[in-house]
């Protein structure tokens, strides 16, 4: 896998995690997964987006862990869904509601250290990553 | 033994009493100075303290039994005013603000705390108001989580834009980010369209 260098010569990678790869984990498993992978400094792409309850189990989990380890600040956390802006209001609402509710395979999840990205700014077509 | 029909009336008309609100959102968007103006309003005290500095309330505070009344109507209120979501904190953003390292780690590190206690709570509370700050994007993974977290409790939901005494206050794309929402604009510092608040407040509670 290719190494990128953020501004201060910090190395990282991207890791493709593929849905089927983590669609049978638990909860406690995927976000465990996802922060293994942030903590040995990889820009996470999953395919797929995390449930509401695993989202807000990621931010309990990286506050636990950025009160346990040195330099680790948190994490930068992005979702890339499929162009909606066709689509009439009523089904964007029932398409918002239902990805919040039962997670989501046609869209991608972009997880990385916040150390290393300072910020990620979405458009349905592209994503861009400001680094620290 | 007035409380008692009154609890009891409560229950047959199916409408409950000291409601538990909540108020989630991202640090800094003026949820504690939202609470304060409504508990000053009715109880003539304020629930926390409010500051420029982010993280300033690093615990959920709580102000028992806020009786609103609002175009002859009453309602009691449990105020729950919690710490700012965030995925990352870095105490050398508190340096910024004048802090001293040792006190911007220690605060650091109540706040990465705090918004563990915030996510705890969300189940217990019956509404919520999630206050956004009017002159920042709404479109952010933060308020999209928190919303998304409450939408699958089945939690009422209030979103609110703070802050619209500021200039680069904008409104509309509130409006085009969540269009499911009726979103109420106030500036809780200057106390402008608290009656179109307390409006949607009495709104939200009969979802209740």
């Amino acid at each position: 896998m290719k190494k990128i260098k953020d501004k201060k010569g910090k190395e990282f990678s991207l890791q493709v995690i593929p849905f089927a790869e983590v669609e049978e984990l638990t909860i406690s498993e995927r976000v465990k997964k996802i922060l293994d992978l942030i903590l040995a400094n990889k820009i996470v792409i999953l395919h797929g987006r995390l449930r509401a309850e695993e989202e807000a189990r990621l931010i309990e989990d990286t506050m636990a862990l950025v009160d346990h380890v040195e330099q680790f600040k948190g994490i930068e956390l992005a979702v890339i869904e499929p162009d909606m802006r066709e689509k009439g209001f009523i089904d964007r609402m029932k398409y918002g509601l239902a990805k919040s509710l039962v997670g989501d395979s046609s869209s991608l999840t972009i997880i990385g250290p916040a150390s290393v990205i300072k910020d990620i700014k979405k458009d349905p077509k592209k994503i861009e990553l400001f680094f620290s | 033994m007035f409380d008692i029909l009154k609890k009891f009336l409560g229950k047959i008309f199916g409408r409950k009493n000291n409601i538990k609100l909540g108020f989630y959102g991202p640090p800094n968007a003026g949820k504690t100075s939202l609470a304060n103006r409504i508990c000053k309003d009715w109880t003539g005290e304020e629930i926390g303290l409010v500051s420029k500095i982010p993280h300033e309330t690093r615990t959920v505070q709580f102000k028992e039994k806020v009786e609103i009344k609002h175009k002859g109507k009453e309602m009691t209120f449990k105020m729950v005013d919690t710490p700012g979501i965030a995925t990352k904190i870095d105490y050398e953003d508190f340096l910024k603000f004048g802090l001293k390292k040792k006190i911007a780690k220690k605060r650091a590190k109540e706040a990465t705390q705090g918004i563990i206690e915030s996510i705890r709570w969300l189940d217990d509370m019956d509404a919520v108001v999630v206050v956004l700050d009017a002159t920042e994007n709404p479109y952010s993974q933060v308020n999209l989580t928190i919303i998304g977290n409450l939408i699958a409790r089945k939690i009422p939901i209030l979103v609110v834009a703070n802050k619209i005494d500021l200039k680069k206050a904008n409104i509309e794309q509130f409006s085009s980010t969540f269009p499911e929402y009726d979103i109420v604009g106030i500036s809780a510092k200057e106390g402008t369209n608290m009656e179109e608040f307390y409006d949607a407040i009495f709104k939200l509670a009969k979802k209740v």
